[in-house]
């Protein structure tokens, strides 16, 4: 795209910290995205190649099961990343990714940037870095749904 | 025999919590008053009852205290005052159905009475966090002690500067009080943010949990005051999230629970640590009790 | 309040008559299966007269002695709490209040101590227990020197006797000889001061006073325990964690006995009943309240399960509330140096052993 990414890169969160120069490398791995409301991002089970900077919206991580219909088990919104499978064999979504609102995003293409990663292993270190950072989070997120704190006592 | 109540303001300094109304001294914590009218009675969730009380005679509360609700035969429990403290006539109690007396309380009917003494309790320093930042924070029966202060501190909205809801319950059905949270939404002048552990595709808003909600809140660190009330886990991870955010702990409040059964300092259950909840507390600085929320079975 | 005075020990029941004459009921210590007791008192000839008590960890047992002393011995099983903070009692409909005040006969500092402690829990804060204070307010005290130390007692070391200060209205100190048999009476009250107007007594001398003073100097110097000289507010605070709560967590039984014969504990819970029971008016609903302790898993219980599960914490709840928060919670220490929580613990349980083990590697 002529018109350059490099501001709504550098404006998300995500890239916080990260050296101007090295966001001008990536910008040529990044394009812009609208989804409308109920539309899904991604599928689950499709190959993962890409993850998504959320710019503005809500983004619904769904999980469809038998006899419950679809379960959301987390929400992103502004600010938030979806997509951590690109970074790991088999590389397959493993939710759908369905837009509740409107939502812009910057999509990056993973196998973009694992060039660049291999070019300069560093760009790679700062992003794993943040990435590292994410899944903890939603790790202790994740943990602390789990312990459904606010279930019935005899529920337990 | 009427109930009133005096009010006794104590001094406070800027870190401890506000002033006590108090349940009178000289009326034995035992010996029956005259008991409440229920006025009206609302299903907040499946589980969760708010009792409309008429007191006998003139009441006043602080938020954050609490009455001990009592079912002749059948027993006692503490119970937040859930209601506008500046209502003297409708006295809300927001009770969730856990055991046999609460049972006896979620399936009272307009007309019923109820034995009521009180107020006990320290309460929130809404006065004390006038000039800053307000975030109040809620995880599932945890939103009724703190809804008389937001209505405090929203009758009061310019001696303020932002004012934060964040409320967290386990599914969107058990989310209490959904049409104020609708008004509140409504408000140009307070932040709003709900979550669910986990819902269905009804649901439009966030899951995900409380502490999160915090990342997209906007306040000032450096001027804000926290209220946090939940199950303990989830107050504990609220109130990293919140020292994470830059919020000091000693401007952060929470609101603690223990088995209550004298309500009056005198039976020794409610004991943490050194604090005795029911006259000590329930509401703390964290500063206070940060210890002895990080022993195993202080 | 006038000096001194000193009676022949076959005078004591003028005293207990002059006050019998002003309505009170005397309770006091008697031989009950095989303990020393408290128990409705009606002449000196019911004190365990030639009595003491040998008293160890885990161990109580009765002995004769070589003299003739009515309150040779030093505390039993019960304590005043038993009659100002009854181990049952109704709170309403309310009991009707004792048609007598109480007098107790043979009150040990150690015992005044507590006392002035249960009266912070239930009368010194915002609101007090009506209950407690109608037993409390018109009781009288008869309160007895210690001329040795009990073989559990430490209170010492707790700042809690010997030798009563305060809180009485009559102490006594007796004092045998080889061939006089006597008690050394001080009134801490006018009230108290009148009843020994009706008592045969000549003013004390010089020699009766030194005589008191030695039986305290012996009561002192025979105390074989002591609790260590530390801030064990601070020292309980900081060692929540200790391995020694492991150790005495495996020889806890968590039997609650302790709770029960301290003096000072005062954890009671409230039970509310339906008008069904027989004690009942038919229909009138009842709430009652029954002493609690620490030690039972209910006692934390909190919808769904007790924040206390394990005997660990539940010992280290007492122990820290006893010597260390009861400070934070009502400005003094909870325990007076009694030993009676050492004496009738089945496993032996020595709470001074306890700190002087925290404290040596905290």
């Amino acid at each position: 795209m002529p018109q350059t990414l490099e501001p709504l890169l550098r404006d998300h969160k995500f890239f916080a910290g990260l050296d101007p120069d090295y966001l001008s490398l990536i910008v040529g791995c990044a394009a812009n995205e609208v989804f409308p409301a109920d539309a899904f991002l991604f599928r689950e089970g499709e190959l993962a190649q890409t993850f998504y900077l959320i710019r503005e919206g809500k983004v619904a991580l769904e999980i469809a099961a038998p006899g419950r219909g679809a379960l959301i088990v987390q929400t992103l919104g502004e600010g938030d990343v979806a997509g951590f499978s690109w970074l790991i064999a088999p590389h397959r979504w493993e939710f759908d990714g369905r837009a509740i609102e409107p939502v812009r995003a910057v999509r990056m293409d993973g196998a973009c940037l694992r060039a660049k990663f291999d070019d300069d292993p560093r760009l790679g270190y700062e992003l794993m870095r943040r990435f590292a950072r994410l899944t903890v989070n939603r790790l202790q997120a994740t943990r602390l749904q789990l312990l459904d704190v606010y279930g019935r006592a005899h529920d337990h | 025999m009427c109930t009133a109540v005096r009010t006794i303001t104590d001094s406070t300094g800027s870190n401890q919590p506000g002033s006590t109304a108090r349940a009178r001294a000289d009326t034995s914590p035992w010996i029956e008053t005259e008991p409440w009218g229920v006025v009206g009675i609302r299903h907040d969730s499946p589980d969760v009852v708010t009792l409309d009380l008429a007191p006998p005679g003139p009441f006043e509360f602080l938020p954050g205290q609490f009455n001990m609700l009592y079912q002749p035969g059948i027993g006692e429990v503490p119970i937040s005052i859930s209601g506008d403290p500046a209502d003297r006539r409708h006295v809300l109690h927001t009770i969730r159905d856990v055991g046999p007396v609460t049972s006896a309380l979620c399936a009272l009917r307009p007309g019923e009475q109820v034995g009521v003494r009180g107020p006990y309790g320290t309460s929130w320093p809404v006065d004390a966090a006038e000039g800053g930042d307000l975030v109040i924070v809620a995880g599932g029966i945890g939103l009724p002690p703190l809804r008389p202060a937001l209505y405090q501190a929203l009758s009061r909205r310019d001696h303020y500067g932002r004012v934060v809801l964040l409320y967290g319950a386990r599914t969107p059905g058990d989310l209490l009080f959904t049409d104020e949270l609708s008004a509140w939404r409504a408000r140009f002048d307070l932040h709003v943010s709900v979550t669910v552990d986990a819902a269905d595709l009804d649901w439009r808003g966030n899951v995900g949990v409380v502490p999160d909600l915090l990342l997209r809140a906007p306040f000032d660190p450096g001027a804000t005051t926290a209220f946090v009330v939940g199950p303990e886990v989830m107050i504990r991870f609220t109130v990293r999230a919140l020292v994470e955010a830059g919020i000091t702990d000693d401007r952060i409040y929470l609101s603690m629970e223990r088995n209550m059964q004298c309500a009056v300092g005198m039976c020794g259950h409610c004991q943490l640590g050194p604090h005795l909840v029911c006259r000590d507390g329930p509401v703390f600085s964290h500063r206070k009790v940060a210890r002895w929320l990080g022993i195993r079975e202080a | 309040m006038p000096g001194p005075v000193v009676f022949e020990s076959n005078a004591l029941d003028q005293l207990l008559d002059a006050i019998k004459r002003r309505g009170f009921r005397l309770v006091g210590p008697m031989i009950r299966d095989g303990a020393i007791c408290y128990d409705d008192l009606s002449s000196a000839g019911d004190l365990p007269e030639g009595w003491t008590d040998e008293q160890d960890a885990a161990h109580y047992r009765l002995k004769k002695r070589d003299d003739d002393a009515l309150f040779g011995y030093n505390v039993g099983p019960h304590s005043w709490k038993k009659y100002l903070f009854p181990p049952y009692a109704r709170l309403s409909p309310p009991e009707r209040p004792p048609d007598k005040p109480f007098a107790f006969i043979g009150v040990r500092s150690c015992e005044l101590t507590a006392i002035a402690i249960q009266d912070r829990v239930f009368l010194g804060g915002h609101h007090k227990d009506q209950h407690y204070e109608s037993r409390r307010q018109d009781a009288l005290i008869v309160a007895v020197n210690c001329g040795e130390a009990g073989g559990t007692c430490f209170c010492v070391s707790m700042d809690a006797g010997p030798r009563a200060t305060r809180g009485f209205d009559i102490a006594l100190t007796e004092l045998l000889g080889e061939n006089d048999h006597r008690f050394l009476a001080e009134a801490g009250t006018t009230r108290g001061a009148e009843i020994l107007t009706e008592v045969r007594t000549r003013h004390a001398q010089a020699a009766d006073i030194g005589a008191a003073s030695a039986a305290t100097e012996n009561a002192v110097a025979s105390m074989g325990r002591v609790m260590p000289e530390l801030d064990l507010r601070a020292l309980l605070e900081d060692n929540y964690e200790h391995p020694r709560w492991d150790d005495v967590a495996a020889r806890c039984l968590t039997c609650g006995n302790c709770t029960m014969v301290c003096p000072t504990c005062f954890c009671f819970s409230v039970e509310d009943v339906s008008g069904l029971s027989s004690d009942s008016t038919a229909g009138d609903p009842e709430r009652n309240r029954s002493w609690d302790s620490c030690f039972t898993i209910d006692h934390s219980y909190l919808h769904g399960g007790s924040v206390r599960v394990s005997d660990r914490s539940r010992y280290r709840q007492w122990m820290t509330h006893k010597l260390g928060t009861w400070i934070d919670q009502f400005g003094t220490s909870g325990c007076v140096g009694c030993g009676r929580c050492i004496t009738w613990c089945p496993a032996g349980i020595d709470i001074t052993e306890e700190v002087t083990a925290i404290a040596a590697d905290s």
